[in-house]
């Protein structure tokens, strides 16, 4: 018996792969094994005898599997030793590439604002950027011979010679949203209006066609304090610090009346802005209180209802905030500008995380 | 609108310094854009005097000079030709900035001999253009400041200049008189009213005026007078100095004057040479149309029926309000005058100035509103001023018409400023800037001055109040919530779509554009636009002639130019308008993407490929999906010419509703724009999309089977024009029920199938509900498999 455990502890042991320890399985746990036929054996042998040799041959064949299956373990190691020690790779090599796009920062800045603007219960108008002489300028208190019109370098839309209606104009403000908010929900209203404007000019400092947001609230007792207000909480929030300085200066809009021009306290490091410090005053928006023919012309009373206005550059804001130093790349779609100065599709702006990262 | 600070204190009797000038003029409402001050500019330069001048020796034209100032002895290399020994100069040592020249003077070598500082010509200092030599002074000390001396020597050459912006409701401050009156009701100062003596006149205006009936809307009044035996020589330097330091350039005596009280009380006159005036009569009348005339400019132009022109009995000699004729004006041998002062209303005056496109001081302030009640006041003044200048004796007046009527008050409430701009100014101070302003207050009623025909209701008269308080003083009040609790979502279905989508574009791997919504006439045709109506009738150039019919030829321009730029993979996309005609309504919402080149830049893992059209449709399938899009649509063909024909595919719902479009653009399009393919783009119309009816939160169950799925493949061959997707939807009609995913896993084109044949392969997943299916229950379904997609596409079995 103990030659027999000799022998086959010995065969595992120098057992060179698995299938050579399979036969040696086979040759004592198989079928017609050694070890399978000396059990076969113990049937024929008296009570006494088995009582001895039943236990043995049970441990000896215990003691073979157990055997196997550790030596089955340490080689399976063995090779995956082998398989690890040859698979090495060059983890410099570079990744595969996955695509990135961008969002434009005006898209980018259009949303901050409107999240700035949603907290104070500001909802979103939009109006078609071919207007109407009507809602571009009469309904706004800017008749056809009023000296604003000329300087709003506006863009006319072409008019057959039989149609003598007043051509329609490429809107050069979001004002004339003002008028179709107030046609389509009346009084009380918040709105902003964010959208493209045009006029015709081109230069260093001005595009033909640029970005603008309109704000317009109306009720029974909103003053030119509660505009400051709100515009206070915009600059800071946009801005992202914690205390602004506006100032507000006399200015004239043929729409608002009284009418100022906001400036933000500020300074300039290396070309980059900073708000809220410093002894510059930057001009960033135009506002005031809806001129009274403003609320005629959308059909509401101003006996009853009063309101403020405001309008500001979204492509300016945007080129403050970002330190964005040329107007005209924003509308020339080079891939190298889109890649640098825009956004990634997770960069959703909110309130709760802070508007940019 | 431009002036000096000795300007403005003949109007203005004030203690304040240039600062608070400035910071009260912004404050008001008229802007401070610019400020010349050459004290700053000169405050470093001091007068000196040459001691010696000698010959360089290495330079014909240049001296080397020892020159006494206040820092001893220097020597000064100087090219000047009257740079000589005895002579008073100015200095401007090394470390001063000369603003003629831009230069900060340093110490340097001229030539091989050093120099310690500069001698000055006038232009250099931007006192005047004189530059034939350095400034030679009268007087003056040595060491002495520049500045000083000028003070004393030239006090115009020290003025202070200010140019502040005027908004079009503010003619009364195109006036340095309105300015300061504006300045006084702030309470920096007091403003000076002087009295215009009427002129009497020695003997009855030889020339008549008369003005058409039709025309007293236009030209209600019209004042003038003759003076004879003037002599219209070069004005004295004082008013040529006024003139300079506003960026006028003095003409003739008698055309300065006019330009005088043009700037001064905002008060246009016209001076006709009454010689040439033929016929003794002075007609104000409109234009019939087609008359010729030549203005002062020189230039010809063509008038039209209505224009307000003022005639003598051979034509047209003056354009009312915007410009005087070039027969009639004044020469320097005028000896005879006529002086005209009249009110051209704004209307006429701003549509006869933009039809002929001419812009002149009168148009500018006729066309904003001049104060029509100074009109007898401007013609004496300006009359006494000819006399005292140009000397002459002056006729009666002559008039014809009368001062308009613009009197007018509205109700004064000193707690409307509370309520409208919610800053608390006392009544008293209310009506003291009311006053001072040249409002009459009678009771409740506030009575507007004829110079400011802004004020038009009671919203001016607030701002009146406001602006000369200053809104400076104004606090912030918070605006109450509109409900309480929390903030409602604002942003509607639309809304929120075009964020999702330009969100996932961008996650997609795009990079979002923003290009302008014109284009050049060729693209747009292009694109199916390009039409006369969807042009502009002032378009800054060609390349911008017309509104955009699409966003796709933007982003192939910008592909262009980025290829240019050695850019080769591209991918663009842009949400915007776009615009099918000129009318309002006309305009679309798009989203387009394109793509360009291949799909990777050179790798290490993989082959880099050509994109193709089914990485687009994929992008837009992903996009459709997160704009919540059924999941059923149908692909079909017939898209706009710019698709390739065969390459192009309409997500559609039902025959009429286009969701999106995908495709290769046609080559030709490509040639046209001159981009380098391979290239495919993708447009979304993203509010075709439904709207869905169950708009709750809620999702469906989720109904799980833990039976085993079988999947079973087949291949068909069908007429290679058979669409894969009729496959795949004949297949799952075999068993709704049954058949949960039909997937085309393979397309075969070769030699071992007919010619016009190929191979479609298809797996379907069969997913039991109820129980294990049996060999021959997928027998039976695979057959109704076959048999279906044969009556619907003719294919059969690949064996």
């Amino acid at each position: 018996m103990e030659d027999l455990r000799n022998k086959y502890i010995r065969a595992i042991a120098t057992a060179g792969d698995e299938t050579a320890l399979e036969t040696v399985r086979l040759a004592a746990l198989g079928k017609k094994g050694e070890v399978s036929l000396k059990m076969r054996e113990l049937g024929q042998m008296s009570p006494q005898e088995r009582q001895v040799a039943g236990p043995a041959l049970n441990d000896l064949k215990n003691e073979i599997i157990s055997a196997i299956s550790a030596k089955k373990e340490a080689l399976e190691d063995s090779a995956l030793n082998d398989r690890l020690e040859s698979e090495w790779l060059d983890v410099t090599l570079p990744s595969r590439e996955r695509p990135s796009g961008t969002i434009h920062p005006i898209s980018q800045v259009t949303e901050e604002v409107i999240s700035i603007f949603a907290n104070m219960d500001f909802s979103v108008a939009e109006g078609p950027r071919i207007e109407t002489d009507w809602y571009n300028f009469d309904a706004l208190n800017i008749p056809s011979h009023h000296p604003a019109r000329a300087e709003m370098d506006t863009f006319y839309m072409y008019r057959s010679e039989n149609d003598d209606r007043a051509p329609d104009v490429l809107r050069t403000h979001t004002s004339p949203v003002q008028i179709r908010t107030m046609e389509n929900i009346g009084a009380p209203v918040r709105v902003i209006c964010p959208g493209g404007v045009y006029r015709a000019d081109y230069d260093q400092t001005h595009t033909p066609m640029f970005h603008q947001v309109e704000g317009l609230a109306i009720d029974k007792s909103l003053s030119m304090a509660n505009l400051k207000w709100v515009l206070e909480e915009f600059v800071k929030t946009y801005f992202e610090v914690s205390d602004v300085e506006l100032r507000f200066r006399a200015s004239h809009f043929p729409f608002t009346e009284p009418s100022a021009e906001v400036d933000i306290r500020c300074s300039w490091d290396n070309g980059q802005l900073k708000v809220g410090e410093g002894d510059d005053w930057l001009e960033i928006l135009g506002s005031g209180m809806v001129h009274p023919k403003v609320l005629l012309a959308g059909s509401i009373d101003p006996n009853i209802w009063q309101g403020f206005a405001f309008g500001m550059g979204i492509d300016r804001i945007a080129m403050l905030k970002y330190g964005i130093p040329d107007l005209r790349a924003f509308f020339d779609s080079d891939l190298r500008w889109l890649r640098h100065y825009g956004f990634t599709a997770l960069d959703q702006p909110n309130l709760h995380a802070g508007l940019s990262r | 609108m431009k002036f000096t600070l000795s300007w403005l204190k003949k109007h203005l009797d004030t203690s304040a310094n240039l600062d608070e000038i400035l910071t009260a003029l912004t404050d008001l409402g008229l802007e401070v854009e610019n400020v010349e001050d050459p004290v700053e500019s000169l405050k470093e330069f001091t007068i000196g005097k040459v001691l010696s001048a000698e010959q360089h020796p290495n330079a014909d034209k240049l001296r080397v000079c020892q020159v006494q100032t206040d820092e001893g002895e220097l020597q000064i290399i100087c090219g000047a030709p009257n740079a000589r020994k005895g002579i008073l100069v100015v200095v401007a040592r090394p470390g001063v900035f000369v603003p003629g020249i831009e230069t900060t003077i340093g110490v340097g070598k001229i030539r091989g001999i050093e120099s310690f500082g500069m001698m000055c010509s006038e232009r250099e200092m931007q006192l005047s253009d004189e530059h034939d030599g350095i400034i030679e002074l009268s007087s003056g000390k040595v060491g002495e400041k520049f500045i000083d001396w000028l003070a004393l020597n030239k006090p115009s050459k020290v003025e202070t200049t200010i140019e502040i912006a005027i908004t079009p409701n503010r003619p009364d401050a195109l006036g340095v008189h309105g300015i300061a009156r504006d300045l006084a009701a702030r309470g920096l100062g007091k403003l000076i009213n002087n009295e215009v003596e009427p002129v009497k006149g020695n003997f009855p205006c030889p020339i008549s005026v008369e003005i058409d009936k039709d025309c007293l809307v236009n030209t209600p009044v019209f004042f003038g007078r003759v003076i004879k035996g003037v002599k219209n020589v070069q004005s004295p330097e004082w008013l040529q100095d006024y003139l300079k330091a506003i960026g006028l350039r003095p003409i003739s005596v008698l055309v300065d004057i006019t330009n005088y009280f043009t700037y001064d009380q905002n008060r246009p006159l016209h001076v006709f040479d009454a010689d040439k005036i033929v016929g003794n009569k002075l007609r104000i009348h409109k234009a019939v149309g087609g008359e010729k005339f030549i203005g002062l400019d020189e230039k010809e132009y063509k008038l039209s029926s209505g224009m307000t022109v003022i005639s003598d009995s051979e034509g047209v000699e003056s354009l009312g309000g915007i410009m005087g004729g070039l027969h009639s004006g004044c020469t320097d041998i005028t000896e005879n005058v006529f002086l005209e002062a009249a009110y051209f209303d704004p209307i006429r005056t701003a549509y006869t100035g933009r039809e002929l496109k001419i812009n002149s001081d009168a148009r500018y302030r006729f066309e904003r509103g001049i104060d029509p009640a100074w009109t007898p006041e401007g013609i004496e003044a300006a009359t006494q001023m000819i006399l005292r200048l140009c000397g002459g004796e002056a006729s009666d007046l002559v008039k014809a018409g009368h001062i308009p009527d613009t009197s007018r008050y509205y109700k004064f409430d000193a707690n409307k400023v509370q309520s409208l701009v919610g800053m608390k100014i006392p009544e008293d101070r209310q009506k003291k800037i009311l006053t001072d302003l040249g409002f009459i207050l009678k009771g409740d009623q506030a009575h507007v001055p004829a110079w400011r025909p802004d004020v038009l209701g009671e919203a001016d008269i607030v701002e009146e109040i406001a602006r000369v308080a200053s809104l400076a003083n104004l606090k912030g009040v918070p605006l109450p919530k509109k409900d309480l609790g929390i903030s409602k979502p604002v942003l509607n279905t639309s809304q929120k779509r075009e964020q999702i989508a330009r969100r996932n574009i961008a996650a997609l791997g795009y990079n979002e554009c923003v290009s302008y919504s014109f284009i050049d006439a060729q693209s747009a045709q292009l694109f199916g636009g390009g039409s006369e109506a969807t042009q502009l009738q002032n378009p800054i150039s060609t390349d911008m002639s017309h509104m955009r019919p699409d966003l796709l030829p933007c982003l192939l321009k910008a592909a262009s130019r980025n290829q240019a730029r050695g850019f080769n993979d591209i991918a663009l996309f842009e949400a915007g308008p776009v615009f099918g005609g000129i009318e309002p309504s006309d305009q679309d919402f798009q989203i387009s993407g394109l793509l360009v080149g291949q799909t990777a830049k050179k790798n290490v893992h993989s082959k880099t490929r050509n994109i193709d059209i089914f990485d687009v449709k994929a992008d837009v399938e992903a996009t459709l999906t997160a704009l919540g899009a059924p999941k059923k649509v149908q692909i079909r063909r017939g898209g706009n010419s710019w698709w390739h024909p065969g390459r192009h595919g309409c997500i559609c719902l039902g025959p009429k509703t286009v969701l999106a479009v995908f495709g290769e653009i046609h080559p030709k399009v490509l040639k046209e724009i001159d981009v380098k393919g391979p290239a495919v783009a993708f447009t979304i119309w993203p509010n075709s999309i439904p709207v869905p009816r169950n708009k709750k939160a809620t999702r469906l169950a989720l109904d799980l089977v833990d039976l085993q799925a079988v999947e079973r493949d087949f291949a068909f061959i069908v007429d290679n024009k058979v669409g894969a997707s009729d496959l795949v939807i004949a297949a799952t009609g075999a068993d709704k029920h049954l058949i949960q995913d039909v997937r085309v896993f393979d397309e075969f084109v070769g030699k071992e199938l007919d010619a016009g044949k190929k191979s479609i392969a298809l797996t379907v997943r069969l997913q039991p509900t109820e129980k294990t299916l049996k060999d021959a229950e997928i027998e039976d379904l695979s057959k109704k498999i076959i048999e279906k997609v044969k009556n619907a596409t003719g294919g059969v079995l690949r064996t």
